[in-house]
């Protein structure tokens, strides 16, 4: 009797996704929260390393990659099991990452080390590890992969890395505390979100050179709450969705005209979010009340508050099949 | 590449000059004082600004004076200040005014990191001094918006004798009236009795003479009699002021934005935690190269001016940009009030508005303010 169930568990585990998924870390649960697109509830919760926080699918969506902060590890998870595959060595502190768009190379900020790790997935070894600022944070690496960039808080740097030789081609300063970094329209831009600053710059990528900054201003909220933090790009690109920490609320940026459209109020120190499959859906995750926000982005609210574990901080997107 | 090839190398020299008071003979010999305390925060702030400077050819250089009472402070610092106009200073506050009215010291940037002495914000400011430091009515400030936030109105207090304790007493009793509120009964603690054996025989005795209260202050700046005070009053009330909860600039305890990445890099160079007065000198030092870094300028009147203007703000960990007040040189922070075990509560707490800025309502504002060295 007893085989017999463990056999059904395993083979219900084993199945793919019913639905699209939204996959967050909770930082201060170690685990992740897995919630269905469909029904907006969470239907698994996985145990991870301490402290996750960064979390990406591989290309192919047949892992997932979790930054155990705490644990100086990045996890590999398979993402239909939950279970833990094996560890990648990542430098200590790893906190974010991006995956280049070979699949193969995992760029890590170690974050108490000023280091960006640069690990080959495949053979699981580190490739390189580069000097950078201060608490590296931001990862992004351009659609084409030549570049890849980390902003460093305590420095206020964006640090560009040509990804053929693994060295740092240009540092440029941004506002205090740079905590996210992506690059847009087709990787001709480079935005960085400032926590502390209270903005984005956007760079010009040929150039390096920032071509404009995005301010943010709410009724009734001092201007030193507005925190811009994790920030993504709608459909097209042309409006981007940013995380105002503890003000609570999510901006509409126009990203033609760098001008503020709109704020949707979300729940408490909102930080990161993923859309999903047609980007009609926004989640957030809200560090400080512990859930996740589901917005309807065509018409610029909240739609629903999901609970999930405590200080939930990274999300990620898992197509159904 | 944004400085490539426009900059030449930036060379920053910062002086820091420490000179300690003897610490006083105290009941407990529990929690030794680190010798390096602040030493630690600054050698820390040299090593986050030099990172920086690597990729803008900004060169920092620290030096430290580390002066006992008796040592030649004035001599040290003009000889500091002949090749080096950046100076951090952990003095006392009556050394610290000796030091700024030298005639040698006018036009150098002298930061306070650790002297919280409410009058150097006060009616003996000086142009040539900023403070990292929080003034003692910050931190008291913080704590009265506390009190009136959980509704803890009626307060008691027992105040200790030193000169330090007296400060923190008075302070806490200016910042009552700011905010409406009254000390009630007060008590001084004179014994000389040897309190870790009969505490829970005398303290009970002591306190129950003081008037109905929700909660009892300790002034005890020196770290004497407090630690042998809660879980010995006459009547169950929590104690705050030294201890219990207690407003402080920085302690262990603080987590969030951040705070605890600036810890384990503390802890790394330092074995140990990081503490008000290394939070000081940190601050200190990492003004300076905020202000280096965003002008490509190592002059001390043109780092001075940046760091008063509104484009200056660093980044402390606390949540909130950290600036400069025009009028009196003092840096803006929060002030977490915390137990040994957590954070209770950050200052300025949600209600204290502020026309300008919250973090005001910390600490001696722009109306009430005696300082007249900062305008020009």
């Amino acid at each position: 009797m007893r085989i017999s169930t463990l056999a059904l568990v395993t083979a219900l585990a084993a199945q793919p996704a019913l639905a699209d998924e939204i996959w967050v870390t909770n930082e201060k649960d170690d685990t992740v929260s897995v919630i269905d697109i469909e029904t907006l509830e969470v239907t698994h919760t996985y145990e991870t390393g301490e402290r996750p926080r960064g979390i990406t699918f591989s290309h192919d969506f047949k892992f997932v990659y979790i930054c155990a902060s705490d644990s100086d590890a990045v996890q590999v998870m398979d993402p239909a099991t939950g279970e833990i595959l094996h560890d990648l060595p990542s430098g200590e502190d790893p906190e974010q990452f991006v995956l280049h768009p070979d699949n193969k190379h995992l760029y890590i900020a170690n974050e108490d080390d000023a280091i960006t790790t640069v690990v080959d997935v495949e053979s699981r070894t580190v490739v390189a590890q580069i000097d950078v600022g201060i608490e590296p944070e931001g990862m992004a690496v351009s659609p084409d992969g030549k570049i890849a960039i980390t902003t460093s808080e305590t420095t206020n740097m964006a640090h560009w890395i040509d990804t053929e030789t693994q060295e740092l081609f240009a540092n440029t300063l941004v506002d205090s505390r740079p905590r996210h970094a992506e690059f847009v329209k087709d990787g001709t831009e480079m935005w960085v979100s400032a926590e502390i600053g209270g903005s984005i710059s956007v760079f010009d990528t040929a150039s390096q050179t920032e071509k404009a900054k995005i301010t943010f201003k709410l009724p009734n909220i001092h201007p030193d709450r507005i925190q811009p933090v994790g920030f993504e790009l709608g459909e097209g690109d042309k409006f981007a969705y940013v995380a105002l920490g503890p003000s609570n609320h999510l901006a509409v940026v126009n990203a033609e005209t760098y001008e503020v459209e709109d704020y949707i109020l979300v729940g408490r120190r909102v930080w990161h979010m993923a859309f999903n499959a047609d980007k009609s859906r926004l989640f957030t995750t809200n560090g400080i009340s512990g859930d996740v926000t589901v917005v309807d982005v065509a018409k610029r609210k909240a739609l629903k508050t999901i609970k999930v574990g405590r200080f939930p901080w990274g999300a990620a997107f898992r197509p159904s099949n | 590449m944004l400085w490539a090839g426009a900059a030449s190398a930036l060379d920053i020299d910062i002086s820091f000059i420490r000179m300690k008071p003897e610490p006083v003979a105290t009941l407990s010999n529990l929690d030794p004082i680190p010798e390096n305390l602040a030493i630690k925060g600054a050698e820390l702030a040299i090593k986050d600004n030099a990172t920086t400077g690597r990729f803008l050819k900004h060169n920092y250089s620290l030096e430290i004076h580390d002066l006992s009472v008796g040592d030649d402070l004035i001599g040290v610092t003009l000889d500091a200040l002949s090749d080096r106009r950046i100076l951090i200073a952990d003095v006392p506050a009556a050394e610290l005014l000796r030091i700024a009215d030298l005639p040698e010291a006018q036009g150098a940037l002298i930061i306070n990191a650790t002297a919280e002495d409410n009058i150097l914000r006060d009616s003996e400011c000086r142009a040539n001094v900023l403070h990292t430091a929080p003034s003692l009515a910050m931190r008291t400030d913080a704590m009265m918006q506390y009190f009136l936030f959980k509704r803890w109105t009626r307060l008691a207090m027992i105040e200790g004798t030193y000169p330090a304790d007296v400060a923190f007493a008075e302070s806490l009793r200016r910042s009552a009236t700011k905010f409406g509120l009254e000390i009630g009964s007060t008590k001084t603690w004179a014994f000389d009795a040897d309190m870790r054996r009969n505490a829970s025989a005398e303290v009970p005795l002591f306190t129950q003479e003081l008037r109905d209260h929700d909660v009892l202050l300790i002034a005890d700046a020196v770290d004497d009699f407090g630690r042998y005070i809660p879980f010995n009053t006459w009547l169950p009330r929590p104690t705050a002021g030294t201890e219990g909860i207690v407003p402080e600039v920085w302690a262990p305890v603080v987590e969030q934005w951040g705070a605890a990445q600036l810890h384990s890099r503390f802890q790394e160079i330092a074995e140990r935690d990081m503490e008000p007065e290394d939070y000081g000198a940190w601050a200190a030092i990492r003004a300076v190269g905020e202000a280096v870094t965003r002008t490509n300028q190592a002059d001390a009147a043109e780092l001075r001016r940046f760091l008063l203007s509104e484009d200056f703000g660093l980044g402390g960990f606390k949540g909130t940009p950290q600036t400069f007040r025009t009028w009196n040189g003092q840096m803006r922070q929060a002030v977490p009030l915390v137990t040994e075990r957590a954070l209770v509560m950050q200052a300025p707490l949600p209600g204290f508005m502020h026309q300008h800025n919250e973090l005001d309502t910390l600490g001696v504002d722009a109306p009430e303010s005696a300082c007249i060295a900062f305008e020009e």
